[in-house]
């Protein structure tokens, strides 16, 4: 059973092999859409829409002011790279994809499926295996060409996976392997045991420009793929223990 | 449907406008971010986030924005930033950024949670802790794909705003 929905603009799918519980399914997208009508920066009616006119702190949903905790967390925990406040608004947005793809996929856990992943505009939480019997195979898409896998990670037992990109041209930076040249970073993939992570400091990496692989490495549990400008990757030496050769 | 299709067009136009963007080689235009001088930009996300303060004299932290949408021009000065310790609850990590020309061309950990003892300058020493290769088209079959969104959420809301104005 395999569904895409268009939700906060963008295509999420959920699979669960052997089932056919379509109001389980139906129930998660309806989730998707709540947190969307809470967290929407474009929602007029939206609990965060409200906070950037002006909604005092106290009148705040538990459920945001835990958000927006986390953000802080995760803020500090990035060195400031992560910050949620562009010109004094807040956009919770880069966490709340991965944390609401981790809900979606602790509901599915509990309510006893073993076998699904869920996947929200390229940020995927797996977890056991594929409709084939084998692991979830998750291919990184070139940024130069849509149509095109430059790898395949493979999820064995549950993780999650996000890659940070940017359609504006990124910074510019150096080249961590070749100092000689310099090159920007077109996406940077994080895998590792749950997406909310894998997303959040994804999300940070990137805005760190060349630092961010090292920042990546120095986490314990998380891999990543960075691809430049030049048509080169640069990758995490654990990272290896996901990849499938093609 | 018709949403559908209008989400195609305003998906196709992004497309375009993204590998215009892309073939824009001279011109970053998006800001790289790191700790600055400025003190009056911290954040305060939730109720009653505390200051980060810096052991250094020559910055404060936390100041820095996560990928934004927003066009603005570079605009750092050249010099060495020294970011605060943070703990990221698997240990502490303590960077540096070197700025010159305006652009970053260094990043050090002074701090790092693995097991090398001093400091890791990412343009050279890094190069025993990752590895490199060449892109190249993979056939394996996969179930899920990730990647850069090319649907990026702002970019098509505001989009899609424009071009229902536009009608």
């Amino acid at each position: 059973m395999k569904q895409t929905e268009l939700i906060m603009g963008m295509p999420i799918t959920i699979e669960i092999v052997d089932s056919s519980d379509h109001d389980l399914l139906q129930s998660m997208f309806d989730y998707f859409r709540a947190v969307d009508d809470r967290y929407s920066p474009y929602k007029p009616d939206s609990e965060l829409t409200k906070i950037n006119e002006g909604l005092a702190r106290n009148k705040l949903s538990s459920e945001m002011t835990m958000i927006l905790d986390l953000c802080e967390q995760t803020r500090q925990d990035t060195n400031g790279y992560f910050n949620i406040r562009h010109d004094g608004k807040l956009d919770p947005s880069g966490l709340v994809k991965g944390w609401a793809v981790n809900q979606v996929a602790d509901k599915l856990l509990q309510a006893g499926h073993d076998n699904f992943y869920v996947e929200a505009g390229g940020d995927i939480q797996a977890h056991g295996h594929a409709a084939d019997g084998g692991p979830w195979r998750v291919g990184i898409r070139s940024p130069f060409n849509m149509q095109t896998i430059v790898k395949t990670l493979a999820i064995q037992d549950g993780g999650g996976v996000a890659t940070s990109g940017t359609y504006i041209r990124g910074q510019h930076i150096y080249n961590p392997v070749e100092e000689s040249t310099s090159a920007s970073i077109q996406s940077l993939t994080v895998i590792g045991p749950n997406i909310y992570d894998a997303d959040r400091f994804a999300t940070a990496a990137f805005a760190m420009g060349s630092g961010g692989i090292a920042f990546i490495q120095a986490l314990p549990g998380l891999e990543a793929y960075m691809i430049t400008d030049d048509k080169q990757a640069v990758y995490t030496p654990g990272l290896e223990q996901y990849v499938v050769s093609a | 449907m018709k949403k559908y299709v209008v989400g195609a067009a305003v998906t196709l136009v992004y497309i375009a406008y993204s590998f215009g963007i892309r073939n824009n080689h001279s011109k970053p235009v998006i800001a790289p971010t790191l700790p600055t001088k400025t003190n009056n930009q911290q954040a305060s996300t939730g109720g009653g986030s505390s200051t980060q303060s810096t052991g250094s004299s020559t910055a404060s932290s936390g100041s820095a924005s996560a990928p934004s949408n927003q066009t603005k021009a570079a605009a750092y000065k050249d010099g060495s930033y020294t970011g605060p310790v943070v703990n990221v609850y698997y240990g502490n990590v303590q960077v540096a950024a070197t700025v010159s020309g305006g652009k970053i061309t260094g990043v050090k950990f002074l701090q790092y949670p693995h097991d090398n003892p001093n400091s890791t300058y990412i343009n050279s020493q890094a190069r025993p802790y990752l590895k490199q290769e060449t892109l190249a088209a993979q056939s394996a079959h996969v179930n899920i794909i990730t990647g850069a969104t090319f649907t990026s959420e702002g970019f098509i809301q505001s989009l899609t705003s424009a071009l229902s104005k536009a009608n």
